[in-house]
C-alpha cells in the first residue's frame, strides 16, 4: 500500500495518468457528439474510429501495411511535438513551428521534384529552411525583444503564401490535379530509403523516417538531460535572471533554440513528403501539423518519449475519422474529437493536481482511520 | 480561568516526509501582543496557515472564545475576525488608499459604490490609532511604512480583532519600526489581540507581552517577555547559545583587489543618475560595507559592478585589471563571487536540484563537463561536499529540488557555492536577509573567515547591526552617492543614521 501511494505520487506517473485521462475524456465527449449527430449509429461510429485499421486483423499482411502507413503519417506530428517541446524547455513558445514545417515542405519538394536532388540533400535543405524560419523570430526575440509568438504567427502566413507560389508552378505541380508531382516517378533518388518494407506488408512508404523520429526523440532527451547545453537551456527556461547571473549567454541560447526547433519542424515536413505518401495541394490555410505539435507536446507531458506516444494517439484518431460511415457522419467528426482532446490537454496540469489531491485525501483518511480499518482498507486496495 | 481569544490546541500537521507542526499549542489572550518566535522552517508559517484554514491539521482543535471552531478556508477565518498583515503587501498600486481598504468589502447601494461612509470610517480609524494615513493618496506614491499601515487599516476596517503581523519589520527603516511598535501597542491597548511573527529578538523584547517559541516543528514553550532575556529566547529558539557580537580580530588589509572609479549608472525611471560618481577600493583581507537605506542606489551599483546592469561611465578594476566592460562569465571566472540580493530571482534556479544549482557558474568547467556531457557523478559528489562543509540541509540531499528547501538553507547553498568558487573578491548583498539568528551567526562567521583567508569582501547591507558588527570600513550611500566613510569602531548608530538620511555628508574628492 505504502509503495503504491508513492508510486502514484511520482510526477512521471501522474503526468501519464493525466494524459491518459485527457484522451479518455476526449473520446467519451466525441462519443457524445456522435450521439447528438446520429444517435442510432453512434456506437458503431466510435467503434470505427477506435478499431481503425485493426479491422483488417484477419489479414496480417494488410494490417501491417496499414500500420506502416499509420507510422509514416505519425512522423511529422511527433516531430512537430518534439520541436515545440524543445523550445518550450528553454522558455520559448514556438508557435512558428507551423511556418517552419511549411518552409520544410517547400524546400523538400522543390529540391526533390524541381531540382532533382538526392533525398539526403533534400532533407538537409528542409532542415536549413526550417532553421532559417526559426532564426528570424529568434533574432527578433533575442536582440529586439519581439515576442516569439507574434513573430511566429506572422511568419506562418508568409510561409504559406511563399509555399503556394513556389510549389504552384508547372515545375513542381501537376496543374491539372493541382497537387505536386509524384516524387517516385519524377525523381526516384528523392525518395527516402525504405525501412523494413517486408515486415510492413510491402508498404512502399515505410522509410527510415520512422527510426529517425525515434532517434531524434532520444537525442532530445539526451541533450536536455545530459549535456551542458541542455542544462543551460533549461536554466534559461526556468529562470532567465539566474541564467544571466550565472553568465550564460541568453541571447545566443534563444536564437539557437529556435533554430534547432525550426530545423526539427523542417525535418518533420521532409520526412513526410519525401516518402511520397502525400502530395502538397495548394491551400488557403497553414498546415495544421505544426499546431497539432503544441497539443502533442503537452499531451506527451513535455517529455520527448511521451511525445512519441501522444503523436501516435492524435494521428490514430485522426486516421480513424476516415473509417466512419460517411452515410451517417462527416469524417471531420474525428477532427472534432481530436480538437476536444487537444482542448483537454490544457487540463493536463489540472488533472495532475486532481490526482495529487485524491492521493492526499486518501492519506488523510488513513491517518485518521483506526489501525484495524487501515489493514482492511489495505487489503481491499 | 484565563481569557483566551484564540486557542490552538495540540495542532499536528504532517507533510510527506516531514512533521511541520508536532503537537503545538498556542494561546492568545485578549488584548495582548503575543510573539511567535522560531527559525525559518520551524513551523510558524504552517501554524498560521492552519489558523487561516489553508491547511487542515491531522490532529488538534482551534477554539475561539473558548468554543471549538472549524476553519476550513480563509473566509471562515475572516468571519471569525482574524486578519493578517502579510510580509508582502497585497495592495493594488494604482488604486487609492481608500479603494484598497474597501477592496473585497465594497460598500454599495444597489450595486453603486457608496464610498462616503467608508471614507468616514477609515478616517475615524486612522485618527483613533494614530496611523496618519491619507485616504486619497495612491499606493504607488506612499512609502513602504505607510503601505503597511494601509494593510493594518484594512484589517481594522473589517472589524478584525485578532491581528496577525507576519514579520512586519523586514521592510522598514529604523524610524518606521519605532512607529510600528507604537501603533501595535496602541492597538493592544484598545483591546485588539496581536500575534507577532518575528525572529528579531530586539523587537520582541520591546513590544511583546508573551512569546511562544517553536523549533523544528515542536513547541518549546511560552514565556513572559518581562521575565526573560534575549539570550534565553535565542537559546530556546535555536537550541543552543548564540553569540550576538561577531568575534573578529582587526583587519590586516593587503593588496588592493577592487578599485571602483567614478562609476555612474543611469536611472531607469528618470533622467537622474541612480548611481553617481562612486569611487572606492577594497583591499584583500578587509570587509568594506556599503550602508544606506533601501533604494539609494545600492542595487543598481551592484548591478553595474557584477554586469547584471548596464554601466554608464566609470571604471572597475579587479586585481589591477580593467573589467568594466567584461561579460558576467568573464567576471565569474576571473575572481568575482557574488551573493545576490534576491536569491530567488538571481541566485537560484528554484526548479533545479541542489546539485544543479551548486554548479550554476561552473557547469562548463572540465570538472563537470566532459565533451559537452554533464558529469553527474562529479556534480553529486561536489554538491554533497559543499552541503556538508556549509551545513546545507535538504530533504533528499543533492537531488532535492531547491524550491522545497527552507529559505535559510537556500541562502546557505548560495553562500557555499560562492565561497567555494575560486575568487579574490566576494560581493555579498544582504547575505542574511530573511534569515534566523542561527543562520545569520553562521554566515557572519563564514564571511569573517573569508576575510582572514585574505579575500576582499564588499558587503552591501541594510541591517545596521550587521553593518556595525561585521565591517572594517563603512561607506554610506545616499541618493546614489557615497556621502561618507566611517570607522565602525569609532562611529555611533546616530552618526550613521545622519549620513544615511542625507543630513550629513563628507566633502570628499577621493575615497580611499
Amino acid at each position: 500500500m505504502r509503495e503504491k501511494v508513492s508510486f502514484f505520487k511520482r510526477p512521471a506517473v501522474q503526468t501519464i495518468l493525466a494524459s491518459v485521462l485527457c484522451a479518455v475524456i476526449g473520446i467519451l465527449l466525441g462519443y457524445v457528439i456522435l450521439l447528438i449527430m446520429n444517435a442510432e449509429h453512434a456506437g458503431e461510429g466510435i467503434a470505427a474510429i477506435l478499431i481503425n485499421f485493426f479491422k483488417f486483423n484477419n489479414n496480417s499482411k494488410v494490417l501491417m501495411k496499414y500500420f506502416g502507413s499509420f507510422l509514416v503519417k505519425s512522423v511529422p506530428t511527433i516531430l512537430c511535438g518534439e520541436a515545440i517541446l524543445f523550445a518550450y524547455k528553454a522558455g520559448l513558445f514556438n508557435i512558428g513551428c507551423a511556418g517552419q514545417y511549411t518552409v520544410g515542405i517547400i524546400a523538400s519538394i522543390y529540391c526533390s521534384v524541381g531540382l532533382g536532388w538526392n533525398w539526403f540533400l533534400c532533407v538537409i535543405a528542409a532542415m536549413v529552411a526550417g532553421g532559417i524560419w526559426g532564426l528570424i523570430p529568434g533574432i527578433l526575440k533575442a536582440y529586439r525583444n519581439v515576442n516569439e509568438v507574434i513573430a511566429g504567427i506572422m511568419l506562418n502566413w508568409i510561409a504559406l503564401y511563399v509555399c503556394n507560389i513556389v510549389l504552384g508552378t508547372e515545375l513542381c505541380m501537376d496543374t491539372t490535379k493541382s497537387e505536386t508531382h509524384d516524387i517516385a516517378k519524377v525523381n526516384p533518388a528523392g525518395i527516402l530509403p525504405p525501412f523494413m518494407k517486408d515486415f510492413f506488408g510491402g508498404n512502399d512508404y515505410i522509410t527510415i523516417a520512422v527510426p529517425i523520429t525515434v532517434i531524434i526523440a532520444i537525442l532530445i532527451l539526451v541533450v536536455l538531460n545530459k549535456t551542458t547545453f541542455g542544462y543551460e537551456l533549461k536554466a534559461t527556461g526556468h529562470n532567465k535572471d539566474a541564467a544571466k547571473y550565472a553568465g550564460m549567454n541568453a541571447k545566443r541560447n534563444i536564437v539557437l533554440t529556435l533554430v534547432i526547433s525550426g530545423a526539427i519542424a523542417g525535418l518533420a515536413a521532409a520526412l513526410l513528403y519525401l516518402t511520397g505518401i502525400e502530395h502538397y495541394k495548394i491551400s488557403g490555410s497553414v498546415p495544421g501539423t505544426g499546431f497539432d505539435g503544441i497539443a502533442v507536446a503537452f499531451l506527451g507531458g513535455l517529455h520527448p518519449i511521451g511525445t512519441i506516444f501522444a503523436g501516435m494517439l492524435v494521428k490514430y484518431i485522426t486516421l480513424g475519422g476516415s473509417y466512419l460511415n460517411t452515410n451517417y457522419y462527416n469524417p471531420q467528426v474525428a477532427d472534432l474529437v481530436i480538437a476536444i482532446i487537444i482542448y483537454l490537454c490544457g487540463f493536463v496540469l489540472f488533472f495532475k493536481t486532481f490526482i495529487n489531491k485524491r492521493g492526499k485525501s486518501k492519506v488523510k483518511v488513513n491517518a485518521n482511520a483506526e489501525p484495524s480499518q487501515k489493514t482492511a482498507e489495505e487489503k481491499e486496495v | 480561568m484565563e481569557d483566551y481569544v484564540i486557542e490552538m490546541l495540540h495542532i499536528t500537521k504532517e507533510f510527506p516526509g516531514i512533521i511541520a507542526n508536532d503537537d503545538i499549542t498556542l494561546q492568545l489572550k485578549r488584548g495582548e501582543i503575543h510573539a511567535l518566535l522560531g527559525e525559518n522552517g520551524a513551523g510558524k508559517s504552517t501554524l498560521m496557515s492552519v489558523l487561516f484554514g489553508l491547511y487542515t491539521p491531522e490532529k488538534g482543535v482551534i477554539k475561539k472564545d473558548g468554543k471549538e471552531v472549524k476553519i476550513n478556508n480563509p473566509n471562515d477565518a475572516t468571519a471569525l475576525g482574524i486578519g493578517m498583515v502579510h510580509q508582502h503587501f497585497m495592495l493594488v498600486d494604482i488604486f487609492s488608499v481608500l479603494d484598497n481598504i474597501i477592496l473585497g468589502a465594497e460598500p454599495n447601494k444597489l450595486g453603486f459604490l457608496t464610498k462616503a461612509d467608508a471614507r468616514k470610517k477609515v478616517i475615524e480609524l486612522s485618527d483613533k490609532y494614530n496611523l496618519k494615513v491619507d485616504p486619497d493618496a495612491k499606493i504607488e506614491d506612499i512609502t513602504v511604512g505607510m503601505q503597511q499601515r494601509v494593510e493594518i487599516l484594512k484589517m481594522l476596517y473589517r472589524d478584525n480583532d485578532i491581528l496577525i503581523f507576519d514579520e512586519p519589520t523586514a521592510v522598514l527603516t529604523p524610524q518606521e519600526i519605532d512607529e510600528l511598535m507604537k501603533i501595535m501597542k496602541g492597538l493592544a491597548a484598545e483591546g485588539k489581540s496581536i500575534l507577532f511573527i518575528s525572529h528579531k529578538l530586539n523587537e520582541i523584547m520591546e513590544v511583546a507581552d508573551r512569546c511562544s517559541i517553536l523549533r523544528k516543528g515542536k513547541y518549546i514553550g511560552t514565556v513572559d517577555v518581562a521575565n526573560t532575556t534575549k539570550e534565553e529566547l535565542s537559546s530556546m529558539m535555536v537550541g543552543r547559545n548564540v553569540k550576538f557580537a561577531v568575534d573578529k580580530t582587526d583587519a590586516k588589509p593587503g593588496q588592493e583587489v577592487l578599485k571602483v572609479s567614478n562609476v555612474c549608472v543611469k536611472s531607469k525611471l528618470n533622467s537622474k543618475d541612480s548611481v553617481h560618481n562612486v569611487s572606492f577600493n577594497v583591499r584583500a583581507g578587509e570587509i568594506v560595507c556599503i550602508a544606506g537605506i533601501d533604494g539609494n542606489g545600492q542595487t543598481e551599483f551592484v548591478g553595474a559592478l557584477t554586469g547584471l546592469d548596464h554601466i554608464e561611465s566609470g571604471k572597475i578594476e579587479l586585481c589591477g585589471q580593467d573589467i568594466t566592460q567584461k561579460s558576467i562569465r568573464y567576471k565569474n571566472t576571473h575572481g568575482m563571487s557574488h551573493i545576490p540580493e534576491d536569491r530567488h530571482k538571481h541566485g537560484l534556479v528554484l526548479d533545479y536540484t541542489l546539485e544543479e544549482n551548486m554548479i550554476l557558474q561552473r557547469y562548463f568547467e572540465p570538472e563537470f563537463n566532459n565533451k559537452g556531457l554533464l558529469r553527474k557523478n562529479e556534480m553529486h559528489k561536489y554538491s554533497d561536499k559543499l552541503a556538508e562543509a556549509f551545513d546545507v540541509r535538504s530533504g533528499q540531499g543533492a537531488t532535492t529540488i531547491v524550491r522545497s528547501m527552507s529559505g535559510g538553507n537556500q541562502q546557505k547553498a548560495i553562500v557555499a557555492r560562492e565561497m567555494d568558487r575560486k575568487h579574490d573578491l566576494l560581493i555579498a548583498v544582504q547575505p542574511t536577509r530573511g534569515l534566523d539568528v542561527g543562520a545569520i551567526e553562521y554566515i557572519h562567521e563564514e564571511i569573517v573567515k573569508e576575510r582572514d583567508a585574505g579575500k576582499a569582501i564588499l558587503l552591501v547591507s541594510l541591517e545596521l547591526d550587521e553593518v556595525m558588527n561585521l565591517s572594517d570600513r563603512i561607506l554610506v550611500m545616499y541618493e546614489g552617492e557615497i556621502v561618507g566613510e566611517v570607522d565602525p569602531k569609532t562611529t555611533t548608530l546616530q552618526e550613521l543614521g545622519l549620513y544615511m538620511s542625507g543630513a550629513k555628508r563628507d566633502d570628499r574628492k577621493e575615497a580611499m
